[in-house]
């Protein structure tokens, strides 16, 4: 039954991996159901509000809106790859621990989105002004926090980081 | 998700000339996908009505900016974050990189293309009021042959354009001679991020004299399909900048402009907000004129 879909090679948080998949499958569909990711969610499916964003090619984009043959050879980054040696030990990314600290998650479906899209704004402008966070974010929606905790937690990471320097950081990339 | 990944194919032949042999041969097969913005919200929605796709991303002639002497030129693949980033198109097509930066979101803008943009048709379509403003000419290609047409020649009617079923749209073409103009760019949604416009009008203007030399107008969601406003244009050129010309201009415009009501807005609100944003554009040109 498999052997009718090709197989599609990429590399998703530095492993690589191999899916055999219908090509029109959703990226999104294939980090969760084959790659058991579960950490990118699904929330409009018509790439409105953010919730499947991760960072492909070092790209923020909506996951759901990739059919996977189209991340043929590509390299995927998802929320598990933000803080990639979390179970054995190892230290929250430091959006994630702003986000904590600032009270920037409230149900959570939107928070891996959100860090994806901060992630990806934080790389492009590692200083970033209240007006490039809320462009940043402006693709991400949450129905609980009200943004600014989100937009606050964003800031906070930024100077933060920029305080001991993001580079020495062991997850960023 | 309400579509079936498994009743589409889709393959990615990987090249331009591989693309335009396989549309050749069964022309209106297949249907080109490009970053998938807008087909892969029909497929997930269950509306999406093809079989058979074929993949254009990641084809490296149709995504670059190149600048000859007298006109620079698309890729019909770049994406709206490609067009953000050229210090080149910031630089002379300022009212482009504009309404890239007004296409949904950063994630949206690192897939969707600006051919793409063009091919979808829509009469809301961003990129398109800039494109006509700055008289831009659009490239088709098919095995057979390429082809140059002015854009605004393109469109044809609601969703349907000048392309023959073997032929891709290749580039977008804009003449380099805007450096004198002045530029006006609006779009109105209903929020500043992701929206759809209700209305958008772009203009460019040459003005010699205290007087408008040469005026292109355009705009979106005033018809089925972006458009010049040639009688505004007709209205406006040749005469001097003053307060007149507001008068003109919006009974002009409050003639040409034949919108709908739909989901987004009324007919009547967009005539209206058509008809004030000319009006500012006219009053910028003649408070430039005022301080000059």
């Amino acid at each position: 039954m498999s052997a009718r879909w090709p197989t599609i090679q990429l590399t998703v948080n530095g492993r690589p991996c191999s899916v055999e998949a219908p090509p029109m499958k959703r990226l999104l569909d294939v980090l969760r159901e084959d790659l058991r990711l579960t950490g990118t969610k699904e929330g409009c499916g018509e790439g409105e509000c953010g919730s499947c964003s991760v960072r492909m090619d070092g790209e923020l984009v909506n996951s759901c809106l990739i059919p996977v043959l189209q991340a043929e050879g590509a390299t995927i980054q998802t929320v598990e790859g933000l803080a990639p040696n979390l179970e054995s030990g190892g230290a929250l990314h430091p959006l994630q621990e702003a986000f904590l600290q600032c009270g920037g998650a409230q149900c959570g479906i939107c928070t891996p989105g959100m860090l994806m899209a901060a992630a990806q704004l934080i790389e492009n402008h590692p200083h970033p002004t209240m007006a490039e966070i809320r462009e940043g974010l402006a693709g991400n929606l949450c129905r609980c926090t009200g943004f600014m905790r989100i937009f606050e937690s964003v800031l906070a990471a930024a100077t933060q980081a920029s305080d001991r320097n993001l580079e020495q950081a062991p997850h960023a990339r | 998700m309400r579509g079936n990944a498994e009743a589409h194919e889709l393959i990615a032949p990987g090249s331009l000339a591989a693309v335009l042999d396989l549309i050749a041969a069964e022309p209106g097969v297949w249907t080109p996908i490009a970053g998938g913005t807008e087909l892969m919200v029909a497929h997930a929605a269950g509306r999406l009505n093809s079989p058979k796709l074929v993949s254009l991303w990641g084809i490296p002639e149709l995504r670059l900016v190149r600048a000859a002497e007298a006109e620079i030129s698309l890729g019909a693949g770049t994406t709206f974050l490609d067009l953000r980033r050229s210090a080149l198109i910031a630089k002379e097509l300022p009212l482009l990189a504009k309404a890239a930066s007004w296409i949904g979101s950063i994630a949206n803008q690192s897939r969707a293309t600006l051919g793409g943009n063009l091919v979808n048709g829509s009469p809301a379509a961003d990129s398109s009021p800039a494109l006509l403003a700055y008289d831009a000419e659009v490239e088709i290609i098919s095995a057979r042959a390429s082809r140059r047409i002015p854009y605004s020649k393109f469109h044809i009617g609601y969703k349907s354009n000048a392309l023959a079923a073997d032929e891709l749209l290749y580039a977008i073409h804009l003449p380099r001679r805007f450096a004198q103009h002045r530029h006006y760019l609006r779009k109105v949604g209903t929020r500043r991020a992701m929206a759809i416009s209700k209305v958008a009008l772009a203009a460019t203007a040459l003005v010699e004299s205290g007087s408008l030399r040469e005026v292109r107008l355009a705009a979106a969601s005033l018809a089925a399909f972006p458009t010049r406003l040639y009688r505004v244009e007709d209205a406006l050129s040749g005469r001097p900048i003053a307060k007149e010309l507001i008068r003109a201009g919006r009974s002009a415009i409050l003639a040409e402009a034949l919108p709908i009501d739909d989901i987004r807005s009324t007919a009547e609100y967009r005539r209206r907000v058509a008809a004030n944003l000319l009006e500012e554009f006219l009053l910028e040109l003649l408070g430039n004129e005022e301080r000059s």
